[in-house]
């Protein structure tokens, strides 16, 4: 049985487990036809044209990860921002981790799915938010179908969250292949702020895929910076797909830094409904080693006097390869859109790949946009530079790298993180960077 | 100091010295002068280890040592300094970074501790002052936005920095004006003493009334064919380099 057969057939016996009569269950049931109907996405779809599941799906992965494993603080500590004081939810193989979880009611929710899915005093929210925002394409419909557990976040008007909300999804290897489906609602109202870092992290060398759907709703001059830290071990592969829609005069960052994993795909979808609005898009990616990353970005303009800016760098070594695919729309009446579009990406071994591709779909006419993608070699006329300095060969790449990758970590808010990236970018590029920033 | 014999050098394949030959010791200050393209850049460049050139022969000694085989840090760690014609900028690293970076790693080959930061800041606080240099201009990224004259300016106080036993200014007068000029020809002259040396590369006698030379030699078609003593510069001053043309024609 191949893993789409197992889990449409896996759905019938747990729908049997949920409640019928509630709203999400009509929503799953049209979920998973479309996901019987559609499949994985094969490199026939214009969007998966680089990317290939098919390795990854050949796993016989656990649908429903039975064994529950306790993990201790100290075994995990390194895959949290420590540093700094903040909200948790963790969840350990897809299930809630209570003792590594520090959740809240007071003043704003930071809790789980599983309780606003079930609790009636939520109905309200998650019927006007839940799959409001995620498409209806094979992957997000097959988390829907099966949607239990991930983090619930809604931030109420006026309310500016001081710390920090970390996601983080371990998986431990109990099962020989796990797939995890977690499923992120955030909801941050009117005049609100919330800052968000998500991490999924394999602890053993099973493997483990992660079809993740997380939808962001931004009213009204609501701001969101969030930030994804994917550096998972080389048999973990992330589906990652997030939907943000955005409210007028609202600001939305998100920054995404790949640095592992077997293969990564971020389907990152921005939909403005409103003036003003600001979105920024910005991802760093180094990896080697057979891995690969792929950016699929949307940003839609729908209304006038809008901006995006969109700004991703990559660093590619070995036989690692990359995708960029950059689509931004401009929607007839989203007069004076500011869209801006970056993709720079370093090749540094002859056999590492990347594909880049910006996609502009222009229906306005007054409108300023821009893309530039490249995709180069080390300066040679910098290195000798370096060196003649005194600068070794390695350090003197490592420092260009680094710099390289620079004006992405220059608008990451929280410094901890900023420290952290930095961190695992030295460590990426074997360097040590000798200086504070 | 330095000992260049029959010196070749190409660029793919493309012959560029041929034939160099110069000495220099330590307390004095060479300038090699010559038209455009007859290899003075090349010349430095050789000397400070780009590996795009290939000497095909001859040899660099530097304190009796070959160091043809060395990389470009090497030579920089043994105290050979190069002052670019075209510094390279460098967006994300400021040039306190760069400057702790290069001097950390020059006291790491030789054995030594990092500098401690104190001693650092001091460091480059009195060096930047020797070059007139601003303090928010070191926290700029390296000549990045730069204009032609900061440019060099950094580059000399790379220099003071770095302490060079053996510093190839090329062309570092070229897109200077007369009180830039001045700056970074008084941070050279603070610089120089009996135990290191200085190569100026010019295409024109300018600098020279600045950083007086000991030896003039011109270099032409990729070999130097006069030697003198500043009186020379004036003269090509004068003349021009036609008649050293004319000479080689002869």
């Amino acid at each position: 049985m191949d893993l789409k057969d197992k889990l449409v057939s896996s759905f019938m016996a747990f729908e049997n487990d949920i409640d019928v009569d509630s709203y999400v269950h009509d929503l799953r049931s049209d979920a998973i036809k479309i996901f019987e109907k559609q499949g994985f996405p094969s490199k026939k779809e214009e969007a998966w044209k680089y990317t290939s599941l098919n390795k990854i799906l050949k796993e016989d992965y656990s649908v429903f990860p039975n064994r529950e494993k306790v993990l201790e603080y100290s075994e995990v500590r390194e895959y949290f921002i420590h540093d700094i004081d903040s909200y948790k939810i963790v969840f350990v193989d897809g299930k809630y981790s209570s003792h590594l979880s520090q959740t809240t009611h007071d003043g704003l929710d930071v809790c789980l799915m599983s309780a606003a899915l079930a609790k009636p005093k939520y109905r309200l929210v998650i019927e006007n938010y839940f799959n409001k925002a995620a498409s209806k394409d094979s992957l997000s419909s097959l988390n829907t179908a099966f949607t239990q557990e991930g983090a619930y976040i809604h931030i109420p008007k006026n309310k500016l969250v001081e710390k920090p909300i970390q996601i983080i999804h371990f998986s431990t290897g109990s099962e020989s292949a796990t797939m995890l489906q977690p499923r992120n609602l955030i909801v941050a109202d009117e005049n609100s702020h919330v800052q968000i870092i998500e991490r999924h992290q394999s602890l053993s060398s099973n493997a483990v895929l992660t079809n993740s759907v997380t939808e962001v709703f931004a009213s009204k001059r609501a701001i969101v910076d969030y930030y994804k830290i994917q550096n998972d071990n080389n048999n973990a592969s992330l589906i990652d797909n997030t939907f943000i829609k955005q409210k007028q005069q609202s600001h939305v960052s998100m920054h995404t830094f790949s640095f592992g994993g077997k293969l990564t795909r971020n389907n990152l979808n921005f939909y403005q409904n409103g003036e003003h609005i600001n979105s920024t898009l910005k991802g760093v990616t180094i990896i080697g080693n057979k891995q690969h990353v792929d950016h699929n970005t949307l940003v839609h303009h729908i209304e006038p006097n809008c901006e995006s800016h969109q700004d991703y760098k990559g660093i590619f070594d070995e036989n690692s390869t990359g995708v960029f695919n950059g689509k931004v729309i401009v929607e007839k009446d989203a007069q004076k859109t500011n869209a801006f579009q970056a993709n720079n990406n370093i090749l540094i071994s002859d056999k590492a790949t990347i594909n880049t591709k910006p996609q502009l779909e222009i229906f306005a006419d007054d409108v300023k946009c821009s893309h530039g993608c490249t995709i180069g070699q080390l300066d040679e006329s910098a290195l000798f530079y370096m060196r003649s300095r005194g600068i070794p060969e390695k350090e003197a790449k490592g420092l260009l790298m680094f710099a390289f990758s620079n004006d992405v970590l220059n608008s990451v808010k929280i410094p901890e993180i900023k420290q952290r990236i930095t961190k695992i970018i030295a460590h990426k590029l074997g360097v040590n960077i000798g200086f504070d920033l | 100091m330095l000992k260049i014999n029959n010196l070749h050098a190409s660029i793919e394949d493309k012959s560029i010295l041929k034939g160099i030959n110069l000495e220099v010791k330590a307390g004095e200050v060479h300038a090699i002068m010559g038209p455009n393209g007859s290899g003075k850049s090349t010349l430095a460049s050789v000397v400070a280890g780009r590996e795009e050139y290939e000497v095909t022969d001859g040899s660099i000694e530097f304190e009796n040592e070959d160091i043809n085989e060395l990389a470009a840090e090497e030579r920089a760690h043994k105290g050979i300094f190069l002052s670019f014609q075209y510094p390279v900028e460098i967006p994300g690293v400021s040039v306190t970074n760069f400057m702790k970076t290069a001097i950390n790693e020059t006291r790491k080959a030789k054995g030594l501790n990092e500098m401690p930061a104190k001693d650092m800041l001091k460091l480059i606080r009195e060096k930047s002052e020797l070059l007139d240099i601003d303090r928010k201009f070191l926290s700029r990224s390296l000549n990045e936005g730069f204009s032609g004259g900061e440019k060099k300016r950094n580059e000399i106080f790379q220099m003071a920095m770095l302490e060079p036993k053996l510093a190839i200014l090329d062309e570092t007068d070229s897109g200077l004006d007369i009180d830039a000029l001045r700056i970074v020809a008084n941070g050279v002259n603070k610089l120089k003493n009996e135990n290191n040396a200085v190569i100026v590369i010019t295409h024109y006698q300018r600098l020279l009334d600045y950083i007086v030379p000991d030896f003039v030699h011109v270099l032409y078609k990729g070999k130097i064919v006069k030697s003198g003593t500043k009186e020379l510069a004036h003269e090509l001053e004068e003349k021009g380099y036609d008649w050293i043309k004319e000479e080689q024609k002869a």
